[in-house]
């Protein structure tokens, strides 16, 4: 039988698997952004199970407002992406640093 | 005869062991390529749980929003931009051991925080839209177009904000391109294009060198 803690422990590891993504990946960009889509779909994740669990539409509808701003998110980060390695041809983290951050 | 409850579970573990492997694929592999790919896998396991949980809607919405359009669109950023690897590489080995560390540290506070032992208390009961004698989607879009319709229209906007941004982003002007200027042709005053010159009049049977020229009005580009 399948419980809700399936589903968060699940959720919780893809968090932390997409946490160590961003740590060990310093060097490139585009894995960092898909670190950043598995943590929304470990959010993803928790939403459902706990919309299916206490039988409200709520998290659901939050999933789909999700997906809806992580398309556009992953849209304009890729557009900047292009961009940066257009004039810069790199996507090393470390050597973007023109705004001295 | 297997029982639907063990079957389910069954079903869970193996979509949630890909879905965790394919995860760890996307971090750890060499080729971004095989990243993406990686994400993919992870994406469509994903969607299998979902549908374990009778989220049938969103599955399908992760698949035909993610991996056809977002990851389509990661892959083409990928083996559009020309990497090197080995560049990318370096720094790997020394910062493995702090993203377990962290990883590991995170992922036992979570256990602890959210408490698997408590938890198994709650087993997956009746599916609420079948409760309510709906299927998945008209249970989602009655409260989508109802109760978050507003939500549902900014969502809209954001996508056509997205758009236009990542096109005004990426949009290249290249130098040599020739367009017109409709304010400046519209600014255009006839004096400028063409001047009128008044000649005195010549007589046909006049001797002249040649074939008379006719006034040509001088132009400007």
């Amino acid at each position: 039988m399948i419980t809700l803690s399936h589903f968060i422990v699940l959720g919780a590891v893809l968090f932390c698997i997409a946490v160590a993504g961003l740590f060990i990946n310093r060097k490139n960009v585009i894995v960092l952004l898909m670190a950043i889509e598995l943590m929304l779909l470990a959010v993803n994740m928790n939403f459902v199970a706990f919309s299916r669990f206490l039988g409200d539409v709520g998290g659901q509808v939050f999933v789909f407002f999700i997906l809806t701003v992580a398309a556009a998110e992953s849209a304009i980060g890729l557009a900047i992406l292009v961009l940066l390695f257009r004039n810069r041809s790199t996507v090393n983290v470390a050597e973007i640093d023109s705004m001295k951050g | 005869m297997i029982d639907t409850n063990l079957l389910q579970l069954i079903c869970f573990y193996g979509f949630a062991a890909v879905t965790i492997g394919a995860a760890l694929a996307v971090i750890t592999v060499k080729n971004s390529v095989h990243a993406v790919l990686s994400l993919v896998l992870a994406f469509f396991s994903t969607a299998c749980i979902w549908l374990l949980a009778e989220a049938e809607f969103l599955a399908i919405a992760l698949i035909v929003v993610y991996v056809g359009a977002v990851m389509v669109l990661f892959l083409f950023v990928v083996m559009m931009l020309d990497i090197k690897m080995e560049q990318v590489r370096e720094g790997f080995i020394r910062y493995l051991p702090v993203g377990i560390i962290v990883a590991l540290v995170m992922l036992s506070e979570m256990l602890a925080l959210i408490g698997v032992r408590a938890m198994h208390a709650h087993v997956m009961g009746a599916d609420p839209a079948a409760a309510a004698g709906l299927s998945n989607t008209a249970w989602l879009g009655g409260a989508l177009y109802t109760q978050y319709l507003l939500p549902f229209e900014i969502a809209a906007l954001i996508l056509t904000v997205g758009v236009v941004v990542a096109v005004a982003l990426t949009l290249r002007q290249r130098g040599d391109k020739k367009h017109e200027s409709a304010s400046e042709q519209v600014r255009v005053n006839p004096r400028d294009r063409i001047r009128v010159v008044k000649m005195a009049p010549s007589r046909p049977d006049e001797p002249t060198a040649g074939p008379p020229q006719p006034a040509s009005p001088e132009t400007r580009p």
